[in-house]
C-alpha cells in the first residue's frame, strides 16, 4: 500500500515512469500518461505526481462516481447553494439558510478508531464554517459488525469516545444519528458524520481564490507528516495487512480547531470586503484546497512559497507538504492590501495565519521550495479537468437470483419473540452511547437524541429544524434502487413525524470497488432510487460525499448510502416526539402493512441472513401518507407520532411506551407475524379522544384505531392469532441493557 | 444588576450563560474576555462551562494563568457573588478559590443527562429561592466531574454548610454525593450542573431559574443595605 513518506533525495521523474511509482500512489498508467502526454507534455517529477495522486483520487474527484453523481435531483426554489461547495444551503426564511454535509471517515476510523473518528468530526465543521455558517448541530451514522470479541468493542467504543472527545469540547451538540450492526461490516466500518450549520444569508462565503495579485494566506495548525496522502488512502481497498497503513492516519485537536472556528466566522461575519474565498483544508490538504480554489474561480492560476508554509517537522519535502492532511487548517484569499487586516483577527484568536502565495494572470500553479520551482501545472488539470470514468454495470447474480417468496417467520411464543427483538442490537436503545455525547451545548436542542429526530431550535424566531439519518443496508443488498427509495423516504418520514417539512439531504454513499460491475450497479441504482426519492418527497441533495472501495479482501459492505435529512419546523407548538403522552389517550397506526419480511430485522434475527426479492414499495403511497401525518400534526390532533421501521409496528409500539412508561391495550385484525413486518409508509400516532372524529375524518380509511394507552405497568396486544403481553418496564429493561450490556 | 460572563480560549457555554441571563432573566450581562484586566462594574461573575485551554494538562489548569484571573481573585475576596460552572467550577478549584478538586468520573466517560439534584443547603446566595431537602432536575454535560477533597476538608464542608447540592443516585463518583459547593463565606459557588442549560421548560428543565433570582435577590438586598 501507500509507503508514502518517502524521504529525500527523491525519486527523478525517468525513474517514476521506469518504475511505474506513480502505482503505489494511487495513478493507472493510463492517468500517467494523460498527465506526461496531454497535461504537461513532459514527465511529471515526484512533487508534480503527488498533486495528480490526491486531486485524481476518487476522494477529491469523484471520478468514477461523476456521471452518477450528476443524476440527482439538486434544485429546488429554496436550494442557495448545491453540491459543489463546502457544504449545501438551503433557504429557512427570515435571511437565514441552513447548512449541511454529511462526511464519510470509514478507512482512518478502521485502522485508528478514536483518531478516525475525531478528525472526522472536525474535518465536517470546517466544512460548515468555511461556508460562513456557525455549526449548530452534528449527527453520527455508525455501522459496525456485531461486537463479539474484545477487538471489536474497542473498536466501536473508540469511536464513540473520538467522537465524543471532538465534540463535546468544541461545543457543537451532537444531537442525533443513527447505529446499526450487521457482520456486513465487521471488518469495514461506517463512521459517517453530518454537520449543520447556521448563517446568515448575506455573508455567504465560497472557496475561490480571484483577482490577481491577491494573497493566499494559511491559517490554522502547522503541517505535518501525518495523513499524508490520505485522500489515496481512503479511495483504496483494505486487506489484511491494513496495520501498516497508520501513519496514514491524521491526529484532531478540537482546541485549535475552536479557535480556527471563532477566528473564520468572526472574519466571514466582520472582514467581508477584505475576503476573497476560503477553504477547509481537507483531503488532499494544501493542494487540494489551493487547487480548488484556483479553478472554481475559473482557472486562477497561483504561486505558493512553501519556505512559508509553517511547518511541524523538519526538512519536509515539497510532496509531504502538499499531500499531508494534518488538521484544523483553513486556506484564505484575501484581497491585496487588506493583508495585515486578516492577520490581525487571527493573531486576536492566537491562530497562526501566514501570506504563502498569491493569484497569477495566468492558469498555471506554482509552488517554490528553497527558491526552485518544484511543481509547474495548469491549475484545471488538477481540479476540474480530473478524468471520468463511465463504469461497467451488472446486476449481482444474489438479485438476480433472488426467490420471489417472502420470509415466514418462525413463531410460536408473540411475547418470547418481542422480548428477543427488543434485544437485537440494532433495536435496543442507543443510550448508553449517546449520553456520552454533549447533546445540550448551545441551549437550543429541544428534541434530544433518542426520538425519530432530534429538534434544534433557531433562537429568537418561533422556528426549529429537525435532523436526522438514515439508511438501512440491508435492504439495498436485496435491491439497490428500492432500499435508496426507502432510504430517503424513512429519513422524510423522521422528519414529519417530528412536525417537520422536508427541506433537503446530503448522503455519504458508502460503497464497495465501483471497478467492479456488481458494485457499480448497486451505486448506480441505489443513487437513481435516492433521487426518485427526493424528487417525489420535494427534498433536494444538497451536498454529499462518496466513499467507494469499502470492502476486505475483495468483500464489500452493503451498499450503504447515508441520508442526512434536514426538516423545518414553522412554529414549535408543532414539535412531535416519538412518545405515548398520556393514558387515555387512542392508539392508531396509519398506513397498511403487508406480509414484508425479506431484508427484516425478524428475518436476520431467525436466519442469520437476509435474503430473497426486498418487498414492494410505492412512493406515491408514502407520500400521502407522510402528508396525512403532516396535517393531523399542523391541525394540532397529534399527541405523539413515530415512524414503523426495523423491527415491524410492535417495535415501534413498545418504543413508544418508554419514555415515558405508560401502558397499551390493543386489540388488531393483522397477525402476529405481521407484526414484525417492515412494511414502509406506516406511522404509531397517539390522539386524544376529543380529537378522535378529526383525525378519523382526516385519514379516512388509512388509519385504523388499535386501542389506547393506559396508565398500568402492561404491553398488552391481541392480534388476530396471539397476543403480546409483558409488562412494559420489562420490555423497556431489555431494550435499554442489551447494548450496553454487549458492549462491556 | 450587572452580570459578567467570563470567555477564555476554549469555553463553549459562555452564550447558553449569557442568552439565559439576558433573554430569560432579563438582566444586564456582558462577556468578558479572558484578556480583561478588571470586572469594575459588575456585581456578578459566572465562569461557564466548556473546555478552556482544550483542559490541556488537566481541566481548568491553564485557565488560572488567564490575565483576568487576579481580578476574578480581588472580585470574590472583595465579597461579590461568583458562580462557576461545570469547567468553570474545575477552574476555580484550579485557581485556589474553592477547595478540592474535580476528577475524571468513575465510568471513564463523559456524561450528558438530566440529572436529579438535592438542594442541600438553601441558605446561600445561589439557593435561597429553593428550599432544603428540595429535589431539582438539571441538565448534567462532563467528563470530570467527580468531585475529591481530603478528609478534612469534606468535614469542614458539611460543618459549614458549603455543600449547596447533592446528586441523587451518583452519576460520576463524587465524594458525599457533591454536585455542587461554596467556599467558606459563601460567596462563590462551583457546580458541575448546568443551570443555564435549565431556565426554560421547552428544554426539559426550568429549576436552574431559582438559582440565578436568587443570586439576583442576594445581590439587590446587599444593594440596599
Amino acid at each position: 500500500m501507500n509507503k508514502t513518506n518517502v524521504k529525500t533525495p527523491e525519486v527523478s521523474p525517468a525513474e517514476i515512469e521506469e518504475q511505474r511509482l506513480y502505482r503505489t500512489l494511487g495513478l493507472s498508467d493510463h492517468e500517467y500518461h494523460l498527465i506526461k502526454d496531454e497535461v504537461l507534455g513532459r514527465l511529471p517529477n515526484y512533487t508534480e505526481i503527488g498533486l495528480f495522486s490526491g486531486m485524481w483520487s476518487e476522494h477529491c474527484s469523484y471520478k468514477n462516481s461523476k456521471p452518477v453523481l450528476k443524476k440527482f435531483y439538486s434544485q429546488g426554489p429554496k436550494v442557495v447553494q448545491g453540491p459543489g461547495e463546502g457544504a449545501g444551503i438551503i433557504d429557512i426564511g427570515d435571511g437565514q439558510g441552513v447548512v449541511f454535509k454529511a462526511e464519510s471517515h470509514n478507512h482512518p476510523s478502521a485502522v485508528e478508531p478514536f483518531q478516525g473518528a475525531t478528525t472526522g468530526v472536525g474535518g465536517i465543521l470546517r466544512d460548515i464554517f468555511s461556508m460562513g455558517a456557525r455549526p449548530i448541530a452534528s449527527l453520527d451514522s455508525l455501522r459496525f459488525g456485531t461486537p463479539q470479541t474484545p477487538a471489536d468493542r474497542y473498536l466501536i467504543s473508540q469511536v464513540v469516545a473520538g467522537i465524543a472527545s471532538y465534540g463535546n469540547c468544541i461545543g457543537v451538540p451532537t444531537v442525533g444519528g443513527d447505529l446499526a450492526f450487521d457482520d456486513a461490516y465487521q471488518q469495514n466500518p461506517l463512521v459517517n458524520v453530518m454537520a449543520v450549520g447556521l448563517m446568515d444569508l448575506d455573508q455567504i462565503q465560497v472557496g475561490a481564490a480571484a483577482g490577481v495579485g491577491n494573497s493566499i494566506i494559511y491559517v490554522g495548525a502547522k503541517t505535518g507528516r501525518d495523513g499524508i496522502n490520505g485522500a489515496s488512502f481512503a479511495s483504496a481497498q483494505f486487506d489484511s495487512d491494513h496495520e501498516s497503513q497508520r501513519s496514514a492516519v491524521q491526529v484532531g485537536d478540537p482546541f485549535t480547531e475552536k479557535l480556527v472556528m471563532e477566528a473564520c466566522l468572526d472574519v466571514s461575519q466582520n472582514h467581508a470586503a477584505a475576503l476573497v474565498g476560503i477553504q477547509d483544508m481537507g483531503a488532499a490538504g494544501l493542494v487540494s484546497s489551493s487547487a480548488e480554489m484556483g479553478s472554481k474561480a475559473g482557472g486562477n492560476g497561483m504561486v505558493l512559497d512553501l519556505d512559508l508554509v509553517p511547518q511541524r517537522e523538519a526538512e519536509m519535502t515539497p510532496f509531504e507538504m502538499m499531500l499531508s492532511e494534518s488538521q484544523e487548517r483553513m486556506l484564505l484569499c484575501v484581497k491585496k492590501g487588506c493583508e495585515a487586516e486578516i492577520l490581525d483577527v487571527f493573531a486576536h484568536y492566537g491562530v497562526e495565519a501566514v501570506v504563502i502565495g498569491h493569484v497569477t494572470d495566468d492558469d498555471r500553479y506554482r509552488l517554490v521550495h528553497h527558491g526552485e520551482v518544484v511543481a509547474d501545472v495548469p491549475v484545471d488539470a488538477l481540479a476540474s479537468q480530473a478524468p471520468v470514468y463511465q463504469r461497467e454495470s451488472a446486476v449481482p447474480a444474489h438479485i438476480n437470483n433472488a426467490a420471489p417468496q417472502q420470509f415466514v417467520p418462525e413463531i410460536s411464543d408473540a411475547t418470547a419473540v418481542l422480548k428477543e427483538m427488543l434485544s437485537q442490537l440494532t433495536i435496543a436503545s442507543k443510550e448508553s452511547i449517546y449520553e456520552t455525547y454533549d447533546s445540550q451545548v448551545q441551549t437550543n436542542t429541544l428534541v434530544r437524541p433518542g426520538s425519530d429526530a432530534a429538534v434544534v431550535r433557531i433562537r429568537h424566531y418561533n422556528k426549529a429544524l429537525a435532523l436526522t439519518t438514515d439508511v438501512n443496508g440491508r435492504y439495498l443488498h436485496l435491491n439497490p434502487r428500492i432500499g435508496g427509495q426507502i432510504a430517503v423516504a424513512e429519513a422524510a418520514r423522521n422528519i414529519v413525524a417530528a412536525g417537520a417539512k422536508p427541506l433537503g439531504i446530503t448522503d455519504c454513499l458508502n460503497f464497495g470497488n465501483p471497478e467492479k460491475p456488481e458494485q457499480f450497479y448497486e451505486l448506480d441504482q441505489a443513487v437513481m432510487g435516492m433521487s426518485e426519492a427526493c424528487q417525489k418527497i420535494g427534498a433536494p441533495v444538497i451536498s454529499g460525499n462518496v466513499s467507494l472501495n469499502n470492502e476486505y479482501d475483495g468483500v464489500p459492505i452493503y451498499p450503504t448510502p447515508m441520508v442526512g435529512m434536514v426538516g423545518l419546523i414553522q412554529g414549535l407548538e408543532h414539535i412531535t416526539t416519538q412518545d405515548f403522552k398520556q393514558a387515555g389517550d387512542l392508539v392508531y397506526v396509519l398506513g397498511r402493512t403487508k406480509d414484508d419480511f425479506n431484508g427484516s430485522e425478524i428475518q436476520k434475527m431467525q436466519t442469520g441472513a437476509v435474503s430473497g426479492q426486498l418487498f414492494d414499495f410505492d412512493l406515491d403511497y408514502e407520500l400521502q401518507m407522510q402528508n396525512l401525518v403532516a396535517q393531523a400534526i399542523q391541525a394540532g390532533l397529534v399527541q405523539s407520532a413515530h415512524d414503523v421501521s426495523e423491527g415491524g409496528l410492535i417495535t415501534a409500539l413498545a418504543e413508544a411506551t418508554f419514555g415515558n412508561q405508560l401502558g397499551i391495550q390493543l386489540t388488531s385484525d393483522l397477525t402476529v407475524r405481521q407484526f414484525f413486518a417492515e412494511t414502509q409508509s406506516r406511522f404509531v400516532l397517539s390522539i386524544t379522544p376529543a380529537a378522535q372524529a378529526a383525525f378519523e375524518k382526516l385519514c379516512g380509511e388509512n388509519a385504523v384505531k388499535l386501542g389506547q394507552v393506559t396508565a398500568e405497568d402492561r404491553l398488552e396486544v391481541t392480534a388476530k392469532d396471539g397476543r403480546f403481553d409483558l409488562a412494559v418496564s420489562k420490555a423497556r429493561a431489555l431494550w435499554k441493557g442489551a447494548l450496553a450490556c454487549s458492549l462491556k | 444588576m450587572k452580570f459578567a460572563v467570563l470567555a477564555f480560549p476554549g469555553s463553549n457555554c459562555e452564550k447558553d450563560s449569557f442568552y439565559a441571563l439576558k433573554d430569560v432573566l432579563e438582566e444586564d450581562v456582558a462577556l468578558v474576555s479572558y484578556q480583561a484586566e478588571s470586572l469594575d462594574g459588575f456585581d456578578a461573575v459566572v465562569v461557564p462551562g466548556g473546555f478552556s485551554y482544550g483542559d490541556y494538562l488537566r481541566s481548568g489548569a491553564l485557565a488560572r494563568f488567564a490575565p483576568i484571573i487576579p481580578a476574578l481573585k480581588a472580585f470574590a475576596a472583595a465579597g461579590k457573588p461568583v458562580l462557576g460552572i461545570c469547567n468553570g467550577f474545575q477552574i476555580l478549584t484550579e485557581a485556589g478559590l474553592l477547595p478540592g478538586s474535580l476528577q475524571k468520573n468513575t465510568a471513564g466517560k463523559f456524561i450528558c443527562r438530566q440529572q436529579k439534584l438535592v438542594v442541600a443547603n438553601a441558605q446561600t446566595p445561589f439557593s435561597s429561592r429553593y428550599q432544603a431537602g428540595q429535589v431539582i432536575t438539571l441538565p448534567i454535560a462532563h467528563g470530570d466531574g467527580n468531585y475529591y477533597a481530603d478528609e478534612q476538608t469534606l468535614q469542614e464542608l458539611e460543618e459549614n454548610g458549603q455543600i449547596v447540592f447533592t446528586y441523587q443516585d451518583n452519576p460520576n463518583g463524587s465524594l458525599k454525593d457533591i454536585a455542587g459547593i461554596t467556599n467558606q463565606a459563601g460567596n462563590v459557588l462551583g457546580m458541575m450542573p448546568h443551570p443555564e442549560r435549565g431556565v426554560e421548560e421547552i428544554l426539559g428543565s426550568a429549576d436552574g431559574i431559582q438559582l440565578f433570582q436568587s443570586l439576583i435577590d442576594h445581590v439587590e438586598v446587599a444593594a440596599h443595605e
